[in-house]
This record gives C-alpha cells, structure tokens and sequence, in this order.
C-alpha cells in the first residue's frame, strides 16, 4: 500500500509538470547528457534540452569556467551533427580550446554584432532554425518580455540556448529553465606531483523551473563530466592550508 | 526582329548644364574656354553666342574682343561624358540598351521599346519633350540603323522618323559629314564638289576605297544597314534581370513589397528551370527625380527559393525611399551558381549542419543585418602563436586542412592582445611566484612547465614566448607568457588567457 501511494504521488508529479506545460525531453541514451547527479535537480531528472539555459559570469575567469563547462555540453548535444552558433559583441572565446572538450571548433558559426539589441534579434533568429545543436549568446540585459519571445521560439523548434549574462546586477526575473553559475575550484593532482590538474569547477543551479536548486563539484576528465568525491576534497583541504 | 534605333543630340550639351545650375545665365550669350595649346579656345557656345557667330574652336581672346558683353567660363575636362552618362542612366526607363555617343549624343537601342509607349511618334515626343522640359536642348531621330539615326538626327530637316528600310533615301539630300567622317576626308570631299551624299553615293567602291580608305566605305555600309554596327552599352544586359514598370509611381512600403515578389517569382522560376540558383542580386528603383535606389543581397549558397530572397529582400525595404515614387523596378543577379539540388530527407531534421539549406538561409538573414563580415567561422592554420593558429573559414564547405589538436593546453578564452602584468619570479626558468593583474594579487600554487613558442623566423625576427598554465590560490586558471629569455632586458611577462 505504502509502494502505490509512492508511485501516486510520483505520477500525480509528472502530469501536474505536463499540464504545466512542462515536455519531458526524451532521453534518447542512458545516462543522460552526462552530468551525472547534477541531473537530478531537473524536473524527471533529465537535463532539459530545448529550452533556455541562464549562466552567470561575471568575471573573465567565471566566463572561462562557464565557457569549459558549456563546451563539455555541447559535445553532447552536437554528436546528433548540428551545428552551434555564438553571438555576441565582445567575443574572447578561443575556438581551439573547444577542441580540448571533444568539440569540433570548426563547426561553430560566430557572429560578431555592433548592438546590444542586435544580439536579440540574432538570437531569436537562430532560436527558429530548427535542427541547431545550441544558440549561445552574451547578452548584458535582457528583459522579461524578451525572454519570452525567445522561449516561444525554442518552443517549436526545440533548439536548446544559453545566455551568457556578464552583469550581474542587471539579472531580473527570467523564463529562462534555469540559472547557473559556474566558479573555477582549485584543480588537484596526485600527491607530490607538480603542474595543474584537471579543471574542476563548483556549478551551483540558483534556479530550476520546477526543480531542486543545488551545488555540485565537477570535473572535466578524459571527455567526461565526473563527479567530485566531497571526502577526497576534505582529505586535501588540510594539505592545501599546508602550503 | 528589325532593329531601331534611336540618336539623340545634344546640341548644347555643356552650355545647357551650365544655365540649367545658373538660371540667370539663360538670356547672357556666354562661352565655356579650355587651354589648348597655350592659348585659350571656345570649346561650347550658348545658342545666343551661336547666333552672334561664335563657333567651336575659335580663339577665346578674338570671341571676348568681337562680342562685349560676353560670359566666358571655365570648361571641365571630362564634363560632357559625365553630363552623357548620367543623362544614359536615366534614359534606362525607355529603354535597356543605352550608348553614350561621345561628344555631344546618345544612342538608344529601341527595337521593340516603341509600341509600349504607344507608337514611334508618341514615344519620340515622349522622351525629346522630357529631356527639353529638363532644360537641354535635344534632338532626335529613328531609323534602322545608328548611322541614320545620327545623321538624320544632326542633320535632317524633313522628318525624324526614317521608315524601316528608307535609310537610303534619308540620307541622300545631307552633307557628307552626317557620315561621322574624318576632317581631312570631309575637307577633300568638299574640295571635289561633294556637297551631299547623293553625289557620290553610287560611285564604284572600288575607286572610293582608292580614294578614301576603307573607314568611308566602312561608314557609309553601317549608316545603310549593309554593315553591323556594335554599340558599347552602358549597363550590359545582365543575363539574369526583370524589369517591372510601374503604371502609376508607388510610393508605399506594399507596393514596393508587391514589386520585390513579383519580380522575384519571375526570375525564380526561371533559374529553377535551368537548375540555377543566385549568390547576389541588386534590386534597382528609378524614382521619379531620376536617381536610382537599390538594394544589394547576397546568399551563402545559390538559392532560388521565393520565399527566402525575399526575406532577405525584406530586412531592405525600410532602407528604400521612395521621395516622389518609383516608378521602375529591376532585378539582376550578377552571380548565379549551380545549385545543388537537395537530398530527400526521410526523417524529420536529426540535426542541421554545416551544409543545411535552412542553416545557410538562417546566416544570410543574419547578414543581412549584421554584415557578411561579422559572421566567421575558424579553421585551424599551421602558425605557431596561438593568436595566428586559427584562419577564418572562407565558405561554410570549407573543410579544416590540418588538426585541431596541438597536443598543449589551450585556454578557453584569449585577450585579444596580450596584457601586461607585474610579476615575482624566483628562479630563472620557473613559473612565478605571484603576479599582479588588474590591481589583484595571485598567489600561484600550482603551475605547468613552460611552453616556448617561438616567432616564425621565416617571417619576422624578435623575442620567443614561453608560456606557463598556472592555477591561484582561488583554483583560477590563466595562461601567462614571458617575451624573451628570462636573463634579458626587455623581457616581460603577460597574460593572454584564461582557462576553464
């Protein structure tokens, strides 16, 4: 008795997402996009692709981190052979370093823009084109209305976009499916070895449309997204005061 | 079909320009002068200074002693083809295929222009009227061919409008030089009592061409139709163009809408049929005041697809004004490609890629607006810094002729010029201690061994760069280099990236 209500309640959970308006995406490969338990705060417990993605980044070196995070999500969604587009005013993105991330850097379209408003407009063209892997774009402000237009675009076409939003200050109430915010962790190595280790970062998701908000460790090995074990970083936490 | 053509001479072609921007010259006789052989000579009289006697290429300083009260001005070298050329441009309303007939003409091809203005007396008085209501005196004449058309034009007195296949007795009754013969031939003809044409036009070739040359012969068939006579037009024929006139000028953003498609579904149609597709097309509105709007658009891939040209078309409409109205549109394709034709797609799009017809349509929207030069993609490039190893994509088949890979770190972000920073280092050939950018410390804890990049020396000589990936106390990651060797003067360190 105690099992059915469990699945009631679990059920009564989906439709009242779906009648929200909610599609659940389907996971076409197990395991998901391979975020691996960072998964679990979306809604089904499956990364929503198709809709829009907020990252906050105000610092060049959060940027960066967001930039490796991003890449390492666009491996996955560009293995079906779309192509990506970046839009932006002031690009510093190194495309050879999407290489790095198991991303083709050749297939991503950058287009370079005078005005902030034009970088919109771009989006929201791009947002109807169905069959792109990803639109991504750094935009300063955007308001609610504006993020609106772009979630009816990806609505229908169900193409998944991320806003890079540099300025903090100017964040407002988004439609966006969730907010990131991706800072770099120092990176460890095995013990007494010298030089830099893999990229580790703290991904927080401070808003999840119908989902857990959260903090988790990542890290990018060997073209995976790999969990952060939380007692290997208690064990070093002492050695790195040591230093 | 027969072939007409149209001369129209300007017999005041300068001096009508002149009085045309100063209207109070209009009831002063006044000459236009240019230097020629250290003293100054009349190159254009007004019709007042005409009637008084003066003619081209009498010395300015007997002119200005004859006739007090004369205007004289400065000629501009050049002036007239300028003055002709546009007059062409304009004339393009009437007809496609316009000549500039220097010094002082113009000549139209009109074959089957005519009927559309009701008849070849309507259309003549159309366009002499036009002109002469701008303030130029003109005069013109049709006939079969250009010869006869400028002779009659210059010289005829009867009637302008030579039947098909009269040009011979049209020119009969004028002088020799409505043939566009050289001086010294016209002076010898004269000489020999040659006063008309008529005179000498059923001599024997032979004896002519003894006498004369082969150009007289050449002249005479080419006025008589016996000889083709090429014209060197002023817009060649695009292979590729529609004209739309409009029967009352527009002026609204509908009409000018309506115009695009309907043009647009014309030359479609007919690039779909002979499997073409355009990379450019330049879409042209002659206003009423004579200037001409136009509009240029440009694809990434050979399209003829209606609906999406005129998208593209549609980002320019607010551009074009219509001051007065327009009132003729044409459309050319100066670039028209092979298309590819596309493949049936059996399943809904998994992805689209680079070779996606909606991807290429999406980026020429973009563009449009954007500017074709703010869309890039990269290849990778064999140089060896960093900021040179990537080359941007021609077309979006491009296809990377090298690897990615380096095999080293490469930041995920990249200044766009190195920046410079204050830096502790303690021993020679190691990452530093600490460094200071932006006014904030960054106590480096760990740091990769160094990568030294050196200059091209084949193309250019100076200090190498060793690069070093170090992380801070933070965990942020950047990319420093040091220009040069760490022992000599002018080295300095930098920052020119930041890693993930």
């Amino acid at each position: 008795m105690q099992e059915t209500q469990k699945d009631m309640i679990n059920r009564l959970q989906k439709d009242i997402l779906r009648w929200q308006g909610f599609v659940p995406p389907v996971a076409d490969k197990p395991g998901g996009i391979g975020l691996g338990p960072l998964e679990s705060a979306f809604p089904n417990g499956v990364f929503p692709v198709g809709n829009i993605h907020e990252m906050v980044c105000p610092t060049p070196e959060q940027a960066a981190a967001t930039s490796g995070l991003m890449s390492g999500l666009l491996a996955f969604l560009m293995q079906k052979g779309g192509a990506c587009l970046w839009i932006s005013t002031t690009r510093k993105l190194f495309p050879p370093s999407l290489d790095d991330f198991e991303v083709q850097p050749d297939r991503l379209i950058f287009i370079d823009v005078q005005r902030e408003k034009d970088v919109l407009w771009a989006m929201e063209e791009a947002l109807k084109c169905e069959g792109l892997a990803a639109v991504i774009a750094e935009v300063r402000e955007i308001s609610f209305a504006q993020s609106r237009r772009l979630q009816l675009a990806v609505e229908s076409s169900k193409v998944t976009g991320f806003l890079l939003r540099n300025d903090p200050r100017k964040l407002g109430t988004t439609t966006c499916v969730a907010r990131w915010q991706i800072t770099p962790l120092p990176s460890t190595v095995e013990e007494e070895l010298p030089g830099v280790g893999f990229p580790r970062w703290q991904v927080e998701l401070l808003r999840v449309r119908n989902g857990n908000p959260g903090s988790w460790k990542l890290e990018w090995v060997d073209g995976h997204f790999v969990p952060v074990d939380e007692d290997i970083m208690m064990n070093e936490l002492p050695e790195r005061k040591a230093i | 079909m027969q072939s007409r053509f149209l001369s129209l001479w300007f017999r005041h072609l300068t001096t009508d320009w002149v009085t045309i921007r100063q209207p109070e010259l209009k009831d002063v006789p006044f000459i236009l002068v240019a230097s020629e052989r250290n003293h100054m000579v009349v190159t254009a009289a007004n019709s007042l200074a005409e009637a008084q006697g003066i003619t081209v290429g009498m010395a300015a300083a007997d002119v200005k002693a004859a006739i007090p009260g004369l205007q004289v001005f400065d000629a501009q070298p050049g002036q007239s083809a300028k003055i002709l050329k546009q007059a062409g441009e304009w004339c393009i309303r009437y007809s496609p295929l316009i000549s500039v007939d220097l010094p002082q003409g113009l000549i139209l091809d009109i074959s089957g222009c005519a009927h559309l203005w009701g008849g070849e007396r309507a259309y003549l008085k159309e366009i002499v009227n036009r002109i002469r209501s701008k303030g130029y005196d003109v005069r013109g004449a049709m006939a079969d061919t250009v010869g006869t058309a400028w002779a009659v034009a210059r010289f005829g007195r009867i009637k302008p409008i030579i039947e098909p296949g009269d040009q011979a007795n049209a020119l009969l009754p004028l002088p020799p030089a409505a043939l566009r013969l050289e001086p010294l031939i016209l002076e010898r003809l004269q000489k020999l009592g040659f006063y008309t044409i008529k005179s000498f036009i059923n001599l024997k070739r032979s004896a002519v061409r003894r006498r004369f040359g082969d150009n007289f012969l050449l002249r005479l068939d080419q006025a008589l139709g016996n000889e083709n006579e090429p014209l060197q037009v002023l817009h060649p024929a695009e292979p590729y163009n529609e004209r739309l006139p409009c029967l009352e000028p527009v002026r609204t953003a509908t009409a000018i809408e309506l115009g695009i498609k309907t043009l647009l579904s014309n030359l479609c149609k007919r690039l779909q049929a002979e499997g073409k597709g355009l990379r450019t097309a330049v879409l042209k509105c002659y206003r009423l005041d004579g200037k001409i709007v136009d509009a240029t658009i440009g694809t990434n891939r050979a399209s003829h697809n209606i609906n999406h040209l005129f998208k593209l078309f549609e980002l320019k409409i607010p551009l074009i004004e219509p001051d007065l109205g327009i009132e003729l549109f044409t459309l050319e394709a100066p670039k028209v490609e092979e298309v590819s034709p596309d493949q049936e797609i059996l399943w809904s799009p998994e992805g689209c890629g680079l070779a996606d017809t909606s991807l290429a349509e999406l980026l020429d929207r973009l563009a449009n607006k954007v500017g074709a030069g703010n869309i890039r993609r990269y290849l990778p490039q064999e140089r060896y810094w960093p900021e040179q190893s990537i080359k941007k994509a021609g077309s979006l088949a491009e296809k990377p002729t090298t690897t990615w890979r380096t095999g080293r770190p490469r930041p995920s972000l990249l200044l766009p010029r190195p920046e410079k920073i204050e830096v502790t280092a303690l021993l020679p050939d190691n990452p530093p201690m600490l460094f200071i950018y932006k006014g904030e410390r960054h106590t480096i804890k760990k740091a990769d061994d160094a990568e030294r990049i050196e200059r091209e020396w084949w193309l250019d000589t100076g200090p190498h760069r060793d690069y070093y990936v170090v992380e801070d106390h933070e965990g942020r990651r950047y990319w420093l280099f040091r220009s040069g060797h760490y022992s000599d003067e002018g080295s300095q360190w930098y920052i020119h990236g930041f890693f993930a």
